[in-house]
């Protein structure tokens, strides 16, 4: 995976979190969407980079949710 | 209602338009009519009636798309108990009435006027290009005309020069009888008010705009209505003269904009004579623009590509092929790529020009044939927040509302959306509405032409900053919610109250208020309160959207914006109200639909479902992989990942209609089979290996779905061009051959059968069939046990969802910023006569019109620049540059900059960036920092560009036969 891919399935993570701090349960809302639209490799991709990347504290969360449940 | 296939004969015209309660179904009145009893709905006129009871009334000013006149004298009658001889045009049937049409009286009457009409008409009637098409002769002869006793000598208006300026259309005054149904026509069918007539009495003479002016330099758009209108050879089609009267018409479906106008394409032999809007059709109601009614002759261009062509690598010219070795090889690539590096290094695009047949059949052969989920659609660029935005909140992301709806509309919200220019036949709909009165709301960074054109003016214009959206929206609902003009009945009825109650409390904040925001915004306090009082206060308020909400990094939140301020001010339901996507592409809705993104099944089924899936298995005999695949910018970034190694495109240009080019380019260049399936070497196919030439909608049989879910009825009309010998191929066609060579085993003999699995695996159309499209000329889904007849509104007993749900929808600005490098906000939009990536319109006549975009800049902005309107400029961003020509006006506000992404030497989206919806990835076209500075030419960019291009058209065989002129 480039740094171009990386650095973009982060932006896109912390763009989702940063769009439902309303929610009522946002780490929730994060970790459905993501798995809802993001393909297998796309998923997988972030898991690998998401340990050092600067991420909002709820898309964080809501990542290490779906990285459990994937694992 | 004439059939769908038939010898031409002029459509019936009942003389004076429908009345209210005839539209309504009401009930009706009972009357006699030259001994015929005839019952008719209360306000129909004598003239209708005796047409509608299969009756003929001489007439010459009346014609059933525009209002009576009365002018003409000729359609008068006599009535039981009626002094005199009534204009049957304007005398409205009462019960009992006993009318009589033919008698000796009238017949004299009659003549005496059809006399003076012809004493001034040439009479070279078997070389008119009317000949046998002539309303005037028609009544010429139906009133026994047979001696003019005046003779011809006398003063005439007979050999005036001709005006042939137009490129489609030639105004001929000599054989003018100012009947004055073309200026009717431009007024209330259109809506322009271009024409007129100058002068008086025998001087009288229909004029396009000042008498200085041609019809290509006045203000008509060209949209046909005059011609269409006029009764003699005036105003008539060039390709009529040209070719002769039609021998045959078929009623097929429109291939440009999402309103999906049904058209007579009338022809003669294999050749098309002209376009005719389709009085029948439920979507343009008779109705054209310039595009559908005139820009169909790249079907016969020159540069169309015909035969089938494969390269190994993008650096050698194409080489020509048979079909069967074009689709042999492209298996064989396909199975290598996928046995090498996996089925998930495959993916496809289905097209939003194609039918939807065409569409179910590409995604299905990527899940089935390639076993992956990689497809996805051009809908990702344009409506994806829709399908996201709507879902969320209503539970579909159908939009609510049929065109006929806004009738009934009396505020009208337009965010986002320029539809004189991108919608133009339903624009003219909805300008008839506002003329009757009801009051505009436009939310636009520019002042399009309905914030101000003749008869029309917005009661509110907010200007906002591009971007802003979210936070204009908001403020509305503050305005709304905080005065106490939400409709609270409504809410505690169909939504959850407590969604509401949390919603309502953020956007009470102090920070979401109109004057807090305003320096955000752009947009005045004052005026934001005024519209959001009209919007809830007004009546019915329906709120219409485009492009310009939904490609933003905020779009599908500015969706849910959109759908909480129709909830919260009880808009949804019923006739006149709604949340109205106006879509891009003639068949995006249907696309959508037909299963094209990666993580939905037809019918907007995620692939999670297992029973949805199961179905499909069951249908297919393959298993569906569960999990989604990947979107066009996710593809691409794999591609240059060396993850993504194959890809085909059906009908749509991604290198010149994405955003970035500059990085699509590079994912296309990474990967080892790039198939494209289109009419011509459009910019992505600079990049393909292979090349299979589609057929144009004239040459195929299948269906499209507008943007108010109509699915309406495509018809063949001439064999496709692309094979020998009439052995050419429908699009759906092609893609079978690929499944077949992939070992799928497919045997479609006609798309109908498509569309019955369709209906078999989808349940909004359950109850879509061919047959029943023949039979009722369009049905809106859904359509299935629960809407048999189909659903022209949507929820109107409650939410698909259940509850209609509110959602905050917090403004995140974009983090497209502008600083002291890129000061200005640029936006992109359309122009009526150029149709998106332009392959089609720029390849007719449509160029007299716009020959280049053009960069539209403010007064002070440009002065400040140091440009002048016609001078070359650099258009910079973070992402690229490129040049192009400004034209200064204050149409857009100062800050912000705008321009056309229709030619592909332009080069626009070299300048856009690579941010996107957070939701959906659906780029954001609409705002990109940028810098102007005065420029000599085209940029380094745009030459290696130009001579990459070049290069890459080379087909051997044809060196230097055939330059594409791009």
């Amino acid at each position: 995976m480039s740094a171009h891919t990386a650095e973009k399935l982060i932006y896109m993570a912390n763009q989702i979190a940063r769009n439902v701090t309303h929610d009522p349960d946002p780490v929730a809302m994060i970790a459905d969407h993501i798995h809802a639209f993001w393909s297998p490799r796309m998923k997988a991709d972030v898991f690998a980079v998401m340990n050092g990347a600067e991420l909002e504290p709820t898309a964080r969360a809501a990542l290490e949710r779906l990285a459990a449940h994937a694992s | 209602m004439d059939s769908e296939r038939d010898l031409y004969r002029p459509q019936p015209d009942f003389g004076t338009p429908p009345s209210l309660a005839e539209r309504a179904g009401a009930a009706s009145v009972t009357a006699i009519i030259d001994g015929r009893e005839v019952s008719v709905a209360p306000g129909t006129t004598v003239m209708r009636a005796a047409a509608l009871s299969g009756g003929s009334i001489p007439k010459l000013c009346a014609t059933d798309s525009v209002k009576q006149f009365g002018s003409c004298r000729l359609c008068l009658v006599e009535i039981d108990g009626m002094r005199g001889t009534p204009a049957s045009c304007t005398t409205l049937v009462a019960e009992g009435m006993k009318v009589h049409t033919q008698t000796k009286k009238l017949e004299k009457l009659r003549r005496g006027v059809m006399e003076l009409y012809i004493s001034d008409h040439p009479l070279d009637c078997l070389t008119c290009s009317a000949n046998n098409d002539c309303e005037l002769q028609d009544q010429a002869a139906a009133v026994g005309l047979r001696d003019v006793r005046y003779g011809y000598e006398g003063a005439n208006n007979l050999a005036q020069p001709m005006d042939i300026s137009n490129p489609y259309f030639d105004f001929d005054p000599s054989k003018c009888i100012v009947c004055s149904r073309c200026v009717r026509a431009c007024d209330e069918v259109q809506g322009t008010l271009a024409l007129t007539i100058e002068g008086r009495g025998f001087d009288s003479k229909v004029s396009a705009g000042l008498a200085s002016d041609s019809f290509l330099s006045s203000e008509c758009v060209s949209c046909g209505a005059c011609v269409q209108a006029c009764p003699t050879a005036t105003l008539q089609e060039k390709a009529v003269k040209e070719i002769g009267k039609p021998e045959r018409a078929t009623v097929t479906t429109c291939a440009y904009c999402g309103v999906g106008c049904t058209f007579r394409a009338e022809t003669r032999g294999e050749e098309v004579v002209r376009m005719v809007p389709w009085k029948d059709g439920k979507a343009n109601r008779g109705h054209s623009c310039v595009k559908g009614r005139f820009a169909w002759g790249y079907a016969q261009h020159q540069e169309r590509i015909l035969s089938p062509m494969i390269r190994s690598s993008i650096d050698e010219p194409w080489q020509e092929v048979s079909w069967e070795e074009a689709i042999a090889h492209t298996a064989s690539e396909l199975k290598r790529i996928s046995a090498k590096y996996g089925r998930n290094a495959l993916g496809g695009i289905t097209s939003s020009r194609c039918t939807n047949e065409e569409t179910f059949l590409v995604q299905k052969l990527v899940r089935a044939g390639f076993g992956t989920n990689n497809v996805d659609t051009c809908a990702r660029v344009c409506h994806s927040p829709t399908g996201y935005g709507l879902k969320t909140t209503f539970g579909t992301s159908a939009g609510t509302q049929d065109f006929d709806s806004v009738e009934d509309s009396d505020v009208i919200l337009v965010i986002g959306a320029n539809p004189t220019d991108g919608h133009p036949v339903f624009a003219s709909r909805m300008k008839r509405r506002l003329r009757q009165g009801a009051k505009l709301i436009v939310i636009d960074p520019r002042r399009t032409d309905l914030v101000r054109s003749p008869h029309v003016e917005a009661d509110y214009h907010l200007p906002l900053r591009p971007g802003t959206n979210v936070a204009v929206l908001t403020a509305l609902a503050h305005v709304i919610v905080t005065e106490g003009l939400a409709d609270e009945t409504f809410v505690r009825e169909r939504c959850d109250w407590e969604e509401y109650r949390h919603w309502a409390d953020f956007v009470s904040l102090e920070r979401n208020s109109p004057e807090f925001l305003e320096p955000v915004t752009g947009v005045p306090a004052a005026d934001l309160r005024g519209a959001a009082r009209l919007f809830a206060t007004g009546g019915n308020g329906a709120i219409y959207y485009g492009l310009g909400v939904t490609e933003h990094s905020q779009g599908s939140s500015t969706v849910m914006a959109i759908a909480n301020l129709a909830m919260a001010t009880g808009n949804i339901g019923r006739r006149g109200v709604g949340v109205n996507p106006l879509r891009g592409q003639n068949n995006v809705q249907g696309a959508c639909d037909m299963g094209s993104f990666p993580h939905e099944l037809s019918g907007y089924r995620h692939v999670s479902d297992a029973s949805a899936r199961a179905l499909f298995e069951a249908e297919w005999g393959v298993p569906i992989d569960p999990e989604p695949g990947l979107r066009i910018p996710n593809m691409l970034d794999a591609a240059t990942d060396g993850l993504f190694k194959a890809i085909y495109i059906q009908g749509e240009d991604i290198l010149q209609s994405d955003p970035d080019t500059k990085h699509v380019a590079a994912g296309l260049a990474a990967m080892e089979c790039v198939i494209v399936q289109d009419l011509f070497l459009n910019e992505t196919a600079n990049y393909a290996h292979v090349f299979l030439p589609g057929s144009t909608f004239l040459e195929k049989n299948g269906t499209f779905t507008n943007a108010e879910r109509r699915i309406q009825p495509v018809r063949k009309v001439m064999e496709p061009r692309n094979g020998p010998n009439g052995n050419g191929y429908e699009d759906w066609e092609i893609t079978q051959l690929m499944a077949r060579a992939m070992g799928l085993d497919w045997n479609y003999t006609h798309p109908r059968e498509i569309m019955d699995e369709i209906a078999r695996l989808t349940p909004t159309f359950a109850g879509v069939s061919f047959a029943r499209l023949d039979a009722e000329g369009s049905l809106q889904w859904p359509v299935n046990d629960a809407a048999p007849d189909g659903s022209p509104i949507m929820h109107i007993d409650g939410f698909v969802r259940g509850k209609g749900k509110f959602v905050v929808t917090d403004y995140v600005p974009t983090d497209e910023r502008t600083g002291p490098r890129f000061p200005l906000l640029l936006t992109t939009g359309r122009i009526l006569s150029q149709y998106n990536v332009g392959a089609q319109t720029r390849r007719t006549a449509n160029v007299v019109w716009h020959e280049e975009d053009l960069l539209e800049i403010h007064p002070t902005d440009a002065e400040n620049r140091g440009i002048k309107s016609g001078d070359w400029v650099r258009l910079a961003s973070r992402s690229g540059e490129t040049t192009l020509r400004a034209t200064v006006t204050d149409r857009v506000a100062p800050g912000v900059v705008y321009t056309t992404f229709h030619h592909p030497a332009t080069q626009a989206n070299v300048v856009t960036t690579d941010y996107s919806d957070w939701a959906t990835n659906c780029p954001e076209y609409k705002v990109t920092a940028v810098q102007i500075t005065p420029s000599n030419g085209p940029t380094d960019w745009q030459e290696e560009y130009e001579a990459q291009a070049t290069r890459s058209r080379r087909i051997r065989g044809h060196e230097g036969a055939m330059e594409p002129a791009e």
